[in-house]
C-alpha cells in the first residue's frame, strides 16, 4: 500500500513534467517556426496594428458594413468570454429575439424572407462567417451606403466566397471581416 | 438533409473504418509488449519512466493491485491538479493575465472533472485558468484519463483472454505505454496539423485589437493546438475556450472538423480491433464495433433530421436548405459547419464520452437534444471514451449473453469462459451504478427551487432536461451540457464533482473485478453449441440490449423532458 | 410413475390456489426479490385505500377513483397471488408424484439380524445403516441396501414403474437394492446402506416437493440480474415523482405503484422456482432422481459424452455368429471346445455360443458332473474365461489375452488364426479366441448389434456441439468399426476403468464438462469425478454414492434425454427473462401517456395502442402483467420446445418468439384488455 502511494507521486510527477510542461512548450517552439501566423492567432495587422484575427468576428453595425450573425458571446463578440445563447427552441425569449430581428430585417429588406443564420447566434458568438445567403441579403445595403453598384458588392461577395473544402466538408461561407477589410479598400 | 450531408457522412465513415483496423492491430501490439516500429526512440524514454517512477515493469497484478495503483494514481492527480487551480495566483508562472487562483468548489469541480475524463466545465476558460493550469493541470489528465481508460479496457481483455491466472496485467506499464507509444505521438502530428489550420500555440499576453468600427476586441489565445489534439484522441472534450470547438481557435475549418471528429472516435473504434486481436476472436471485435457503428448511424440520422426541420413558431426566414446556406436549426451553430458537421459532431462527441462540442446542444430542436442526451444513457458505450467505452460496451456483451445465453441451453459462455452468479453481480452493480446517481441527484435537484431550478436557463420541460442532461453528462463522463444551466455554484459544483468521481471509480472497479474474477476462470473450447458472438445475429442482440436497458431506465424522464418539449412546441407552445 | 399427468388436474388446481395464499407470508416472500416489491407496494395501496376511504367518505368525486384505485388494488394482489400458484403448482406436481411414491414407502416389517444372529421384527424405520436384514419371497425390502448373500428376482415396479422382474444378487454389480420394492422369489440377505429419511425414496420425495431446494448456480446469477433491473425500475419510478412535481403533475401512489409493478421483471421473477421446481419434476418422470438441483443445470452444460459401448450403443448382447477353426482342427472339435468352455458363462455372449453350437452343430449341454469341470471365470486382469478338466485347460478371450496363454505354455498364435481375428475385428466383429492348452484351436465371430436410431441422435448430439466418446474394452479395430457404425465422435478402446478416470480428467482439463453413465463400483471414481455421472439403480451401492444422479431404469442411453432436460431448463429461464423484459416497451407506452395525459394532452401522441382512458390504459397494464404470468405457468411447467440444434440457430429462434415476441404480445395484450374493460364498463 504505501509504495502504491510512493509509485502514484512519483509518477505524476514524472508525467507532469513530460507532458504537461515539455510537450506544449515543445510544440510551442516547433508551431513557431513552422506555421508563426497561425500560431499566433491569424491576426490581422492594419498600419502595424493589430485589428483582429481573420478567424473571429467582431462587430459590425453600420450599414456600411456587412454585419456578421448575432453574437452571445459576453456583450457581443467578447473574444474572452466565447459563446452561445443556450437558449431552448421553446424559450420564448429566443423566439422574440430571432421573430423581432427577422421583422426588422424583413421590412428593411420590403419583406423579403431572411436566412436563418443572420438571425441566430453562433455557438461561439465568434463565427467569422456568414452564409453566402446571408452576405447576398446584405448587399444592397452597404451598395447604398456606399454608392456602390449592387453588382460591384455582388461580385466581391462571390470572390470572397469560400466553397466546401474539397467540395464536400463543410458549408459555403464568406469571411465578414476579411470581406469587409476589401470593401474598405474598394472604396480608397 | 442533404446529399452533401450524406456524402460526408459516408467520407467520415470510410476514413473512420480504414483507420481502426491498423491502428488496433498497433494498440494490441503496444498492450502485449510487443516490439513497435517506435521502439528505437521510444524505449529509453519508457524506461527511464519506469525508473524515475520506482515501477516494476515485469511484475504482474491481481487485480485488486491494479484497482489500488489506479486508484492512487487519480487520487494523487487529482490533488495535484487542484492544487494547481489553487495556487496559479501565487505560482505566476506562465499566466500572463494574472488570473487569480481558482475558488475552491470550482476548483475540486474542475479536477474531478479532468481525473474522470469528463471535462465538464463550469467556468470560462478564458478568464479562469492560467496557461500553467490549462498544460500542466487540466491538458496533462487528458493524457492520463486515457491512459487509465485504455488500461482498464486492456485489463478486461486480458481477463477474458487469461485462463486460470491470477492477474491481469501491470497498471503502470499499461499507462506508460498507452500515453508514450499511442497517445503522445499522435497528438504531436494532430498539434501540427491544427496549427497549420490556423489553431493557436502561443505563450503571448491576450491581444488587444482595435476594430475596424474602432471598437477594442481582446482576443484571448494560448496554447490551444497542444491541448486541442489530446482533448479529441484522449475522449476528454475539456476545450480551452469557453465555446469550445465551435471557437475558431480550436476548430477552425471543415477539415480540422472532420480530423476532430475522428480523433474522438478512431482510438474507441480501434480497441474492438485490438478485443478481436487479443481474444483470437476477430469477428467478436467486427460485431461489436457492427453493434456501435449501427447506434451511431440511427443517433446521427435522427439528429441530422430533427435539426433541419424549421422552428415550428417562425415566420419569415428561409429555414429551408438551399444551396449557399444550410437552413434548419442554425441557433448556436457555426456557419462553417451547417447543420451536418453541427450534427455529425454532437452525435459522435456524445456516443463517444467527449463532450467537446462545435454547436451549442441547448439549442438543439428538442429531439435532437434528446438523442445526443439518450447517447449518454445508452452509458457512453456508442464507441464511448478510450478503453471507458470499450470496457462499458463489453459489460453489456456480459448481460446479452447471460440473458440470451440461457436461450440456447447452456450456462453462458463469453469466449470461453462460463459467466456466473459474480459475473452477473458485478456486471450489475456496473449497470445499475450509472442511472442511480443519474436519477437521484437530478431528482434532489429538481425539487430544489434555491439550489436547483434558480441555475436553470430555459424554463418548462427544457429546464428539466438541463438538470437531467448535467447529471447525465456528468455520470456518463461526457462533459458535454446544456450550457444554459448556470453551474458555477457551490452545490452543483460539489455534486457534480461527486457525481463524475462515481461515474468513474465506482464503475471501473467491479469492471477489474469481474476482469480478476475471468481471468482465473478456465476457458471452454468453442463448438456449434457455444454461444455465438461474432454473427449479425449478436450484433441484433447487443444493439438491442444497449436501447432497452438504456431507454427503459431513462424514458420516463425523457418524456416529462424533450419529448413533452417537442409536442409542446409544435402545439405552439413555448416557455 | 412416467405417466403423462394432466396440467390442471383439479386436485392440484385446489391445492395450488390454497397454498398461494398461504405463501403470502413475506418471510417467505422475501426470498424471492421481485415479487416481494410486489407485495410491499400491494400493502402501500391497500393501507391508503383503506385510509383514503376513512377520510373521505362516499364523496362523488372520490367514488370515481376509489373504483380504479380499488381495481388496481386487486389487481396488484393478484399479481403476487398469480406468482405464488404457479410455484404451488409446480410443488403439487412434485406433491402428486411424491405421494405415488410414498404409497410405495409405507410401514414395512423387517426381519433383523440382531447381535446374537438370531432374527427380530422391527419396523422399517427402526432400521439404520449397517442393519442387515433377511427378505424372502413376498416381501418387500425395507430399505435401501446391499445384496450380501442370495439371489432373488425383485418387482422394483414401484420405484421404476417396469413390471419385468429384475436380479438382485451378492457380489458383483447387481447388488444394490432400493427400499419399497419387493423380493418375488427366493430369499436375500441386505445390509442396509441408509438411514430413515435419507434412502433414495425419501431423497426422491423432498427433491419433488422442492422442500429441499437450493437455489441452483444459474438461477442465482439470474436472481442477481433480476433483482438489479428491480432496483434500476424501483429508482426510474421514484424519481419519475420529483420529475413529475417539477411538471405541476404529481401522481398518486396507486399509478406509481401500478408502474413499478409493470416494468420490474415479474413474469420471470414469478415463474423462476416454478421452472426450477418443473425441470426436477421432469427428471422424475424420466426415472432420472437428480442429487441436486446443480446437477440438472450442469447436465445442460455437457460438452462430452462418456457412453459405455455395451448397453448404450450396442444391443448389449452379442451374437456368436460363426466358428472358425484354426488350420488342422475341425469345426466340431472347435464348437465343442468353445461349448465346453461357455457353459458357466451366464452372460448373454456365452449363452449365445452354447446356443450356437448346440443349432449348427447339434452339441447338447451335457452331464459334467462325471469329469470334475473347474470354471474359471473372467477377470477384468486375465480378460479371458474358461474350464479346467483333467487334462485340458479350456480358454476363450480376446486375442491378447489368449496369446498370453499361449506363450505361457511355450506355444504361440499361428498366424492364420491372427489374420482371422483381424478380419473379424475390420468387420466390426469381435473375435473370440479358444484354446485348449497349447493349441489355438480357432475364433468365435461375436458380432455387435447397434441400437436403432441411435446414430441420428448422436448426430443431432454434435450439432448440439456435444462430442460423444464411447468407452469400450474391445481391440482398437474393432471399436473402429463400431465407432463409425454408431457414429460417436472419438472412442477409447481396451478401456480399464482408469482409462476412463484419464480419459474424464483430460477431458476437463481442457475446460469441458463430462457426462457418464455407470454401475460397476470399479466406475465409482469416474463417477465422482465427472461433472454429471449417472448411476444405473441396478449398479452397486458405491456406483450410486458417486454419481450426481441415478437412473431408476438403468437405462444408459437416457444420458441424452438427461442433457436434453437441463437444456431446457436453462432455455426456459432465458426464454422468460427476455419475454419478460421485452414486455416493458409496450408497458411504458401504455402508462406513461396515461399518466400524464390529464395535465399534457399533446403526450396522448405516445398512446400508440389508442386506448380508451387514463384509467383504463394503467389498469390494462396492470391486468395484462398479473394475466400473463398464469398464461406462462404451462410453459413454465413444461418447458420451451427444445430441438438439438446449432446454438446459433436456437438463439436465432428463440430471440424471435421470446424477445420480439414479447416486444408484440403485450401491445395486442394490453389492447384486447382495454377493449374488454371499456365494454365491462369497469373503466
Amino acid at each position: 500500500m504505501h509504495s502504491v502511494w510512493k509509485t502514484s507521486i512519483r509518477f505524476t510527477i514524472v508525467t507532469t513534467l513530460l507532458l504537461g510542461l515539455a510537450y506544449p512548450l515543445a510544440l510551442t517552439a516547433i508551431a513557431h517556426v513552422l506555421f508563426p501566423y497561425q500560431a499566433d492567432g491569424s491576426l490581422i495587422l492594419k498600419d502595424g496594428k493589430v485589428i483582429g484575427s481573420a478567424l473571429l468576428a467582431q462587430s459590425f453595425t453600420s450599414d456600411q458594413y456587412f454585419h456578421p450573425r448575432p453574437s452571445a458571446a459576453g456583450n457581443g463578440y467578447d473574444a474572452t468570454n466565447s459563446g452561445g445563447s443556450n437558449l431552448a427552441q421553446s424559450n420564448k425569449k429566443l423566439v422574440d429575439r430571432i421573430q423581432g430581428d427577422i421583422d426588422k430585417l424583413a421590412k428593411a429588406n420590403g419583406g423579403k424572407p431572411v436566412p436563418i443564420d443572420l438571425v441566430t447566434t453562433s455557438g461561439s458568438g465568434l463565427d467569422p462567417d456568414i452564409t453566402p445567403d446571408a452576405a447576398y441579403y446584405q448587399a444592397a445595403r452597404v451598395a447604398a451606403a456606399r454608392h456602390l453598384s449592387e453588382d460591384t458588392i455582388n461580385k466581391l461577395i462571390a470572390a470572397h466566397t469560400t466553397q466546401r473544402t474539397l467540395g464536400l466538408l463543410g458549408e459555403p461561407r464568406v469571411n465578414v471581416l476579411e470581406l469587409n477589410l476589401d470593401l474598405d479598400g474598394l472604396t480608397k | 438533409m442533404t446529399i452533401n450531408g450524406w456524402l460526408q457522412f459516408a467520407v467520415f465513415s470510410i476514413v473512420l473504418l480504414a483507420l481502426v483496423k491498423p491502428l488496433g492491430l498497433y494498440l494490441a501490439r503496444v498492450l502485449e509488449g510487443g516490439r513497435t516500429w517506435l521502439d528505437p526512440v521510444l524505449r529509453p524514454f519508457e524506461r527511464l519512466i519506469y525508473k524515475l517512477s520506482g515501477v516494476k515493469a515485469d511484475q504482474e497484478m491481481n487485480w485488486r493491485e491494479y484497482a489500488f495503483a489506479l486508484l492512487g494514481f487519480s487520487a494523487v492527480s487529482l490533488l495535484l491538479t487542484y492544487a494547481l487551480e489553487r495556487l496559479q495566483g501565487a505560482i505566476q508562472w506562465l499566466n500572463p493575465q494574472h488570473l487569480a487562483g481558482v475558488e475552491q468548489a470550482l476548483a475540486w469541480n474542475t479536477a474531478a472533472s479532468f481525473t474522470t475524463n469528463t471535462n465538464w466545465q463550469s467556468y470560462t476558460p478564458e478568464t479562469t485558468m492560467s496557461y500553467l493550469t490549462q498544460m500542466a493541470g487540466l491538458a496533462y489528465h487528458n493524457f492520463t484519463s486515457a491512459a487509465v481508460g485504455i488500461a482498464v479496457a486492456v485489463a478486461l481483455i486480458r481477463g477474458v483472454k487469461r485462463t486460470e491466472s491470477g492477474t491481469i496485467g501491470n497498471f503502470w506499464v499499461d499507462a506508460t505505454r498507452s500515453i508514450l507509444y499511442v497517445l503522445l505521438p499522435a497528438c504531436v502530428i494532430f498539434a501540427l496539423l491544427l496549427i497549420w489550420q490556423g489553431v493557436p500555440q502561443n505563450l503571448h499576453p491576450y491581444t488587444q485589437a482595435a476594430t475596424l468600427e474602432a471598437q477594442t476586441q481582446t482576443i484571448a489565445q494560448g496554447p490551444v493546438a497542444s491541448q486541442e489534439a489530446i482533448k479529441m484522441l484522449g475522449t476528454n472534450g475539456g476545450g480551452f475556450f469557453n465555446a469550445n470547438s465551435a471557437h475558431p481557435f480550436e476548430n477552425p475549418t471543415p477539415l480540422t472538423n472532420l480530423l476532430e471528429m475522428l480523433a474522438i472516435f478512431v482510438i474507441p473504434g480501434a480497441l474492438t480491433v485490438t478485443l478481436g486481436r487479443l481474444t483470437g476472436s476477430p469477428g467478436h471485435g467486427w460485431a461489436v464495433l457492427a453493434a456501435m457503428f449501427v447506434l451511431f448511424a440511427v443517433g446521427f440520422t435522427t439528429i441530422y433530421w430533427s435539426e433541419s426541420q424549421p422552428h415550428p413558431l417562425i415566420h419569415g426566414a428561409v429555414q429551408a436548405n438551399t444551396a449557399t446556406a444550410p437552413g434548419g436549426n442554425m441557433e448556436g451553430k457555426e456557419v462553417r459547419f451547417g447543420i451536418t458537421d453541427s450534427s455529425l459532431f454532437a452525435t459522435i462527441t456524445t456516443d463517444a464520452s467527449c463532450g467537446a462540442v462545435n454547436a451549442m446542444h441547448d439549442s438543439f430542436t428538442p429531439l435532437g437534444g434528446m438523442v445526443v442526451m439518450t447517447n449518454i444513457m445508452l452509458g457512453e458505450v456508442v464507441f464511448g471514451g478510450v478503453g471507458a467505452g470499450l470496457y462499458g460496451v463489453l459489460i453489456f456483451v456480459v448481460v446479452s449473453v447471460f440473458i440470451a445465453g440461457l436461450m440456447v441451453g447452456r450456462t453462458p459462455e463469453y469466449l470461453g469462459k462460463k459467466i456466473e452468479a459474480y459475473d452477473v453481480k458485478m456486471a450489475m452493480l456496473y449497470v445499475l451504478i450509472f442511472p442511480l446517481i443519474i436519477l437521484a441527484l437530478t431528482a434532489a435537484f429538481v425539487l430544489s427551487p434555491n439550489i436547483g431550478l434558480s441555475a436553470l436557463n430555459n424554463a418548462g420541460p427544457h429546464g428539466l432536461s438541463e438538470i437531467l442532461y448535467a447529471f447525465t453528462s456528468a455520470v456518463g463522463n461526457n462533459g458535454s451540457a446544456f450550457a444554459g444551466l448556470s453551474a458555477n455554484t457551490w452545490w452543483y459544483n460539489v455534486a457534480l464533482g461527486f457525481a463524475m468521481l462515481a461515474g468513474r471509480f465506482l464503475m471501473i472497479v467491479p469492471v477489474l473485478a469481474l476482469a480478476g474474477n475471468l481471468a482465473q476462470k478456465k476457458s471452454i473450447p468453442p463448438s456449434p453449441g457455444t454461444f455465438p458472438v461474432n454473427t449479425p445475429l449478436f450484433t441484433v442482440l447487443l444493439i438491442s440490449v444497449i436501447l432497452i436497458m438504456g431507454a427503459l431506465t431513462f424514458f420516463p424522464a425523457l418524456s416529462l423532458g424533450p419529448i413533452l418539449e417537442h409536442l409542446l412546441l409544435h402545439a405552439g407552445q413555448l416557455f | 410413475m412416467a405417466t403423462k399427468k394432466n396440467l390442471w388436474n383439479s386436485e392440484i388446481v385446489r391445492q395450488a390456489a390454497v397454498d398461494s395464499i398461504k405463501k403470502l407470508d413475506p418471510r417467505a416472500m422475501a426470498k424471492n426479490p421481485v415479487m416481494f416489491v410486489v407485495e410491499v407496494g400491494c400493502v402501500l395501496t391497500t393501507a391508503l385505500l383503506i385510509t383514503n376511504a376513512m377520510h373521505h367518505g362516499g364523496a362523488a368525486q372520490h367514488a370515481e377513483s376509489f373504483g380504479f384505485n380499488l381495481q388496481i388494488t386487486l389487481w396488484l394482489w393478484f399479481t403476487v397471488l398469480f406468482a405464488n400458484f404457479a410455484e404451488a403448482m409446480a410443488e403439487g406436481r412434485g406433491k402428486a408424484q411424491a405421494d405415488t411414491l410414498r404409497k410405495a414407502k409405507g410401514e414395512t416389517i423387517a426381519q433383523r439380524y440382531a447381535a446374537d444372529g438370531s432374527l427380530e421384527d422391527v419396523t422399517s424405520s427402526l432400521l439404520r445403516a449397517g442393519d442387515v436384514i433377511y427378505v424372502v419371497a413376498g416381501h418387500f425390502i425395507a430399505g435401501d441396501g446391499e445384496v450380501i448373500e442370495g439371489v432373488a428376482s425383485v418387482d422394483e415396479s414401484a420405484i421404476t414403474g417396469e413390471s419385468a422382474p429384475v436380479i438382485r444378487e451378492a457380489g458383483g454389480d447387481r447388488s444394490a437394492v432400493t427400499g419399497g420394492t419387493k423380493v418375488l422369489s427366493d430369499f436375500i440377505k441386505v445390509k442396509i446402506t441408509s438411514n430413515p429419511g435419507e434412502t433414495f425414496l425419501d431423497r426422491m420425495i423432498a427433491l419433488v416437493e422442492g422442500a429441499t431446494r437450493q437455489k441452483t448456480p444459474n438461477e442465482i446469477a439470474l436472481s442477481i440480474l433480476l433483482s438489479g433491473l428491480t432496483i434500476i425500475f424501483l429508482l426510474a419510478v421514484v424519481t419519475l415523482q420529483p420529475f413529475a412535481i417539477y411538471s405541476h403533475a404529481p401522481q398518486t401512489v396507486f399509478v406509481l405503484v401500478s408502474l413499478l409493478v409493470c416494468l420490474i421483471p415479474t413474469t420471470i421473477g414469478g415463474l423462476l422456482s416454478a421452472i426450477g421446481i418443473a425441470g426436477m419434476d421432469r427428471l422424475v418422470q424420466y426415472n432420472v432422481l437428480a442429487m441436486s438441483g446443480r446437477a440438472v443445470e450442469a447436465a445442460g452444460d455437457v460438452s462430452t459424452l462418456l457412453l459405455d459401448k455395451t448397453g448404450t450403443i450396442t444391443l448389449g448382447n452379442r451374437q456368436a455368429t460363426e466358428f472358425y477353426p484354426a488350420p488342422d482342427v475341425s469345426k466340431e472339435r472347435l464348437a465343442d471346445a468353445a461349448q465346453l468352455s461357455s457353459l458357466s458363462d451366464e452372460t448373454p455372449e456365452g449363452r449365445s455360443i452354447v446356443v450356437l453350437a448346440k443349432e449348427k452343430y447339434g452339441l447338447r449341454g451335457r452331464d459334467l458332473s462325471g469329469i470334475h469341470p473347474t470354471f474359471v471365470p473372467f477377470t477384468a486382469q486375465t480378460r479371458m474365461s474358461g474350464v479346467d478338466l483333467p487334462g485340458a485347460q479350456i480358454r476363450k478371450g480376446s486375442v491378447d489375452a489368449i496369446s498370453r496363454f499361449l506363450e505361457e505354455q511355450g506355444s504361440s498364435l499361428p498366424r492364420k488364426v491372427r489374420e482371422q481375428v483381424e478380419e473379424i475385428a475390420r468387420a466390426g466383429g469381435t473375435p473370440l479366441v479358444v484354446a485348449e492348452n497349447a493349441t489355438a484351436l480357432g475364433v468365435i465371430y461375436l458380432k455387435d448389434i447397434v441400437k436403432g436410431g441411435l446414430k441420428d441422435r448422436l448426430a443431432r448430439l454434435r450439432a448440439m456441439g456435444i462430442r460423444t466418446i464411447m468407452i469400450t474394452g474391445d481391440n482398437p479395430l474393432t471399436a473402429a468399426v463400431i465407432a463409425r457404425e454408431a457414429g460417436v465422435d472419438d472412442f477409447l478402446a481396451e478401456a480399464k476403468p482408469k482409462d476412463k478416470m484419464d480419459l474424464i480428467k483430460r477431458e476437463q482439463a481442457k475446460g469441458k464438462l463430462v457426462a457418464m453413465t455407470g454401475d460397476g463400483t470399479n466406475d465409482a471414481p469416474a463417477l465422482a469425478q465427472a461433472d454429471v455421472g449417472v448411476a444405473m439403480n441396478s449398479g452397486t451401492q458405491a456406483a450410486k454414492e458417486a454419481g450426481n444422479m441415478v437412473d431408476l431404469d438403468s437405462n444408459p442411453t437416457k444420458l441424452i434425454e438427461i442433457v436434453e432436460i437441463g437444456k431446457q431448463l436453462l432455455m426456459t429461464r432465458g426464454a422468460l427473462t427476455t419475454f419478460s423484459i421485452a414486455n416493458d416497451v409496450a408497458k411504458y407506452f401504455a402508462i406513461i401517456p396515461a399518466m400524464f395525459a390529464g395535465v399534457f394532452p399533446v403526450l396522448n401522441a405516445l398512446n400508440i395502442m389508442h386506448l380508451a382512458t387514463p384509467q383504463s390504459a394503467i389498469l390494462s397494464a396492470v391486468i395484462f402483467n398479473a394475466v400473463i404470468i398464469v398464461a406462462l405457468i404451462p410453459l413454465a411447467l413444461k418447458g420451451v420446445k427444445y430441438e438439438p440444434k446449432p446454438a446459433a440457430m436456437l438463439l436465432r429462434q428463440n430471440l424471435l418468439i421470446y424477445g420480439l415476441g414479447g416486444v408484440i404480445v403485450p401491445f395486442i395484450g394490453i389492447k384486447a384488455i382495454d377493449l374488454l374493460l371499456v365494454a365491462l364498463k369497469l373503466a
